[in-house]
């Protein structure tokens, strides 16, 4: 696997507070990369650390290669979309192109010509007018005009509305289906990542509680369902990642790579919300699975 | 880069430079008329009021307000304004790095506040060239009013000249690097305004003095060149050099050592014409008691101004260099 983003035992921290704590994780360069986690987990920190707004008080992080913004030559490489789309308000649409043409050699302004008018903005409006939905997608744009090799978006969404928040989500799906481009996009939302990404990582206090390939991950996790069982009377290759149980019967989400048929318990498969819900809010030491 | 800073700057850049060039117009339609009525002989200074004189105090004022304007609306927002909206990370992400983007616009706009100081100076100094050369060239004590002080003297030397570029220069940088540190808009025009105005207070009344050293000389003290006296009874004589700059004065007695003035001479009447005013200085030159003043010579302003502008620039860079150091390594 190569990796766009390597951290190794990264930690960032703000006056006594750490924001981010010994954090490892490797994120596969030419997918496109949910990063899922509750408030809090980290998930604006590491982003930030990636696309070197931040530099890490403890350990070491590798964007593409290189110490993220080093110089001209890696900053060309990372598209950024940072939390809440910031964009100067009283610049205009096209203005705030001709920033983009201006301060990004590897600009490409056919692009981010054509998106503008599909998306029906208007060149001469002050981004201080537009809807929230409107400057994310301006924002979006600025990033991939700029050409990269990795595109981070950091809750894009958060703020907008669920028709926009669809929107956006199809348009980002849209505009990075047919390029050589490894995205990361965190959310705290499942659904959000669910319907664009190929690949999970779910970040809890800055520790990575799984990771993999979105199908792979869905096609080795499992809802048994029986009527009370018995922890110690399961297969040792069977891994519990959360119980449920009632007066009458037991859930267990489990990870198995191949799971024997048995009368006592109903296999059901398991959602991906309902996945990320069980790693969050597991107690255990963080597992990774990789292919 | 520098179209952004540029068109970042583009409102207040046009307000600044809209507001120099309506004054430098009313100052070329009103000043060859002052420059000639200064030729033509008469109480020149005397008969100068009104428009005229209403010119000559906006035109200091306006220098002296010029820094603090650059220093708090060009400086402070500069980072500041940035951090508070977010838009840092737009514009740290592109393929420049911070450091370049804080080195163009410290740069273009530096530049841009200097060239707008060094207009503004320059009408003013052009203008007020007759009334300075009037108020120099006046040898007798200098009547109570506006047009009296030399253009050396700490009310009207930072707006003369050269120094109001070292001083825009300096006053954006400063509001810049506390935008930076602050992090916050208004808190940092507060802070800036505040730290210059210090600087300014600092290096006119304990810095200034001391760059080149003063002259001395002991005067008699007459009933003509007695200024006042203050309430500790201290006295204050005008300097009979045309347009120095006294920086400090006290009276000795007949073995030459530093006294207060006699006590009796709060008693005595006005200073003026006057039989009983003038026995009191008569007693006062018999019993030795004169007045030793430390001063700067007339011709020493461009000496004074060409120092101070190269100590304003260099405070400057180092500034800039404590800013850009901090917008890399503590803002990150």
């Amino acid at each position: 696997m190569t990796a766009v983003v390597r951290a190794q035992g990264l930690g960032k921290r703000f006056r006594r507070r750490w924001a981010l704590s010994d954090c490892t994780l490797d994120i596969p360069a030419g997918r496109t990369v949910g990063l899922v986690g509750p408030n809090g987990a980290g998930k604006t920190t590491l982003l930030s650390l990636a696309a070197g707004l931040l530099t890490p008080t403890s350990g070491t992080i590798e964007v593409c290669g290189g110490r993220p913004a080093e110089g001209p030559a890696q900053l060309a490489k990372v598209g950024f979309v940072a939390q809440d789309t910031p964009t100067y308000a009283r610049l205009t649409v096209a203005e705030h192109l001709k920033l983009g043409a201006r301060l990004n050699p590897g600009w490409d302004p056919r692009l981010a010509r054509d998106r503008i008018q599909r998306l029906g903005l208007r060149p001469d409006q002050r981004t201080g007018d537009l809807s929230g939905g409107q400057r994310a997608q301006l924002a979006l744009t600025l990033a991939i005009a700029k050409r990269p090799a990795l595109l981070i978006l950091d809750e894009p969404v958060a703020s907008l509305d669920p028709l926009a928040r669809r929107e956006f989500l199809q348009d980002l799906s849209d505009a990075t289906a047919d390029r050589e481009l490894s995205v990361v996009h965190s959310s705290h939302l499942v659904s959000d990542v669910e319907r664009i990404c190929d690949y999970l990582v779910v970040l809890v206090a800055s520790r990575v509680r799984v990771a993999g390939d979105v199908n792979e991950l869905l096609a080795r996790h499992h809802l048994l369902t029986a009527t009370r069982i018995d922890p110690a009377a399961l297969p040792t290759d069977l891994h519990v990642i959360s119980a449920r149980h009632t007066d009458s019967e037991t859930t267990l989400l489990v990870r198995a790579d191949t799971l024997a048929d048995d009368p006592a318990w109903t296999v059901r498969p398991v959602g991906l919300e309902d996945l990320v819900l069980a790693y969050m809010s597991q107690s255990v030491p963080a597992l990774e699975v990789h292919r | 880069m520098i179209w952004l800073t540029w068109r970042q700057l583009r409102t207040q850049a046009a307000v600044v430079f809209g507001g120099i060039t309506v004054f430098a117009v009313l100052l070329a339609a009103t000043g060859p008329r002052l420059a000639h009525r200064s030729h033509t002989g008469g109480d020149f200074l005397g008969e100068t009021h009104g428009v005229d004189t209403a010119l000559y105090v906006t035109g200091v004022v306006a220098l002296l307000a010029m820094p603090f304007v650059i220093g708090m609306f060009w400086g402070a927002p500069l980072v500041a304004r940035e951090l508070e909206a977010g838009t840092h990370r737009l514009a740290w992400t592109q393929t420049r790095t911070r450091t370049r983007w804080l080195v163009t616009k410290l740069t273009v706009i530096g530049v841009a506040a200097m060239v707008a100081a060094g207009l503004l100076s320059l009408a003013v100094t052009w203008w007020s060239a007759p009334i300075d050369r009037a108020i120099a060239a006046t040898g007798k004590p200098v009547a109570p009013g506006l047009l009296v002080f030399p253009r050396l003297s700490p009310e009207i030397f930072d707006a003369r000249g050269i120094a109001p570029v070292g001083y825009a220069a300096l006053a954006f940088v400063l509001g810049v690097t506390v935008g930076t540190i602050v992090r916050r808009t208004l808190p940092a025009m507060a802070v800036a305004l505040t730290v210059f105005a210090v600087t300014q207070v600092v290096m006119s009344v304990a810095v200034r003095p001391h760059l080149m050293t003063p002259e001395h000389r002991t005067m008699p003290i007459t009933a003509t060149n007695l200024m006042r006296i203050d309430m500790g009874g201290d006295l204050t004589v005008a300097i009979d050099r045309p347009g120095a700059w006294g920086t400090a004065q006290h009276t000795v007695n007949a073995a030459g050592q530093a006294v207060h003035p006699p006590s009796w001479l709060a008693d005595c009447p006005p200073p003026g014409p006057g039989q009983a005013s003038q026995a009191c200085f008569d007693r006062l030159t018999r019993l030795g008691y004169r007045q030793q003043v430390t001063y700067q010579p007339a011709d020493r302003f461009w000496a004074f101004q060409r120092d101070e502008t190269v100590i304003y620039l260099v405070l400057a860079v180092l500034l800039a260099g404590l800013g850009t150091w901090w917008l890399r390594h503590r803002l990150s």
